[in-house]
């Protein structure tokens, strides 16, 4: 089905940084409301609903904080939701708010979201807790080492090496110099990563992401309200799709080339049907540049592949050659991505709001040139929720 | 305002749950606790044995019946090695795998014992994918999936 079409039209996101103690939740999320209702060039009482992105509770410490935030971000007389899908939050609240639109209900909606890890205690306690009490929880495993499996399988499958995963968080560092808003903004070289200590082998200190504090919000229309609005240079939303995983990453290691923790097949599946949606047929030569959810190394290069960027097992060897660098075929993070920042109620709904600079131009110093199409992933609950969102600067 | 003139509200969540293993779980847990048992289900439709074991398949959305007896020897399929102290987990190192044990179509994760985890080279080069183990069980068992580990063959 050929639905509406439909743009993002305003972004709006604070810097990320490892905390934020001179304002509340909601006034941090009413940082990112603000800049993207400025952007967009609209007023809050223009917006007829909203998406509050928001994962994890015992992240922020209040059961629900969508409430205590709702004042803050404009949603007093306007239908309100809460989105989460874990690590993919942001993405499935992104295609929430383009459903809103493309039901003909609604025709401008604000997706916004914050995060304050740095009043979170240990957040690898927290994500413990996803796993399941009867069988899973107790042995342990939380959102690194569930990478870690990923990462070792990974390896073994295809022969994908340490140093290839190392070359992705030096890339995602020298990327992030170009963008004010990331958290980690110090280069490093492969050496610091191979040698940095050992979190869950196989991943080092620098194949992980940070801990990050920050809001992000985009503002989506649909073509009547932006015709109406006058505005130009959208970034429209051309695919949006989901796919999801098994709970039980065990489910995925049986030998069945189809599903394979190794692979991010859910993400495979979510980025064919978006592609299809979006009439791209081969995303190598289509897609102008990635933002992709990956808040570990060993995670972008099963993502690149599932993305349809190279083949299966192909990713280690296409980072060596430089196919993700800025000046390589198909540019992957030109923010930094979630090794430089990783707010988790928003970090997928940052790829999205970074992808849709990057379609219209304003990405700055970051700006990959002539990007007219980019793809945007988000990843969440056990390597399990998977969103594509595709844009472009053309309906 | 200056940064040390602000004010902290300290917070903490302590929160008792008891959750049901169900029916299916109970059987399981029973087996382990009993006879030293691993017990999966088989899937009536696409004829896997599920373990850890489920009242139902994922991927027929079928009901599974059958009970199986899952043999204590297996491959991992998965690992990692934890040298990071994250609060509210053990402390490290231990190492945890997904094991596929024989007579089992899917893997379940467990703790890999009995291996000096100190020098992690030495480590790695052990436990890896490929690597046989051993289910061996805790002397008292209470019900819990910590009831037993793998042990490196």
């Amino acid at each position: 089905m050929k639905p509406r079409n439909i743009g993002i039209i305003g972004v709006g996101q604070t810097k990320y940084v490892t905390r934020r103690d001179d304002v509340t939740l909601p006034e941090l999320a009413r940082e990112a409301a603000v800049l993207a209702l400025e952007d967009a060039g609209i007023a809050f009482n223009d917006l007829d609903g909203m998406v509050f992105s928001l994962a994890l509770d015992a992240l922020e410490g209040t059961e629900g904080a969508e409430r205590w935030c709702a004042d803050a971000v404009g949603g007093r007389r306007i239908p309100f939701i809460r989105v989460h899908t874990g690590g993919a939050t942001g993405g499935s609240a992104t295609h929430a708010g383009f459903l809103h639109i493309a039901s003909g209900l609604f025709d401008c909606i604000l997706v916004i979201g914050a995060e304050k890890m740095g009043e979170t205690p240990d957040a690898q306690k927290v994500l413990n807790q996803i796993f399941d009490p009867v069988y899973e929880r107790s042995v342990a495993i939380n959102a690194v080492n569930m990478c870690s499996f990923q990462a070792a399988r990974h390896m073994k499958k295809y022969g994908t090496t340490e140093y290839q995963m190392a070359l992705v968080a030096v890339r995602s560092r020298k990327n992030a110099l170009r963008n004010p808003h990331a958290h980690i903004r110090k280069e490093i070289k492969v050496e610091d990563v191979l040698t940095s200590r050992v979190i869950c082998y196989p991943l080092k200190l620098y194949d992980c992401c940070p801990r990050s504090t920050g809001a992000c919000a985009v503002v989506i229309a649909s073509e009547k309200f932006i015709k109406k609005l006058g505005k130009k240079n959208i970034a429209w939303i051309k695919g949006i799709a989901a796919c999801t995983g098994t709970y039980y990453m065990g489910d995925r290691m049986d030998g069945s080339s189809a599903n394979d923790h190794a692979d991010a097949d859910g993400l495979f599946l979510a980025a064919k049907r978006a592609y299809q949606m979006a009439g791209i047929d081969n995303p190598r030569k289509e897609i102008d540049v990635a933002e992709i959810y990956a808040p570990f190394t060993s995670t972008e290069l099963a993502a690149v592949e599932a993305l349809g960027f190279c083949g299966k097992g192909e990713s280690g060897k296409y980072n060596e050659k430089g196919l993700f660098d800025m000046e390589g075929g198909i540019p992957v993070n030109p923010s930094g991505g979630v090794l430089t920042a990783n707010p988790i109620s928003v970090t997928a709904l940052a790829r999205v709001a970074e992808a849709s600079l990057q379609v219209t131009g304003k990405a700055g110093e970051r700006q990959v040139s002539k990007s007219k199409t980019a793809v945007a992933t988000g990843e969440g609950g056990s390597l399990q929720f998977y969103t594509v969102t595709v844009l472009s600067n053309k309906t | 305002m200056n940064e040390e003139d602000l004010i902290f509200i300290p917070q903490r969540w302590d929160l008792k749950f008891h959750h049901a293993a169900g029916e299916t779980g109970t059987r399981f847990f029973k087996a382990i606790m009993e006879q030293k048992e691993i017990l999966g289900k088989k899937c009536p439709k696409c004829k896997r044995v599920l373990l850890p074991p489920r009242s139902f398949c994922e991927r027929c959305f079928v009901e599974t019946t059958e009970w199986m007896k899952i043999g204590s020897e297996g491959t991992i399929q998965a690992f990692t090695i934890v040298y990071e102290k994250f609060e509210g987990l053990p402390d490290p190192p231990y190492a945890i795998a997904y094991v596929l044990l024989d007579g089992a179509n899917t893997a379940m994760a467990n703790f890999v014992k009995g291996i000096d985890l100190s020098d992690i080279k030495k480590a790695f080069k052990r436990i890896k994918i490929g690597a046989k183990v051993q289910v061996a069980f805790r002397k008292k068992r209470q019900g819990r999936i910590t009831d037993f580990w793998y042990e490196l063959k």
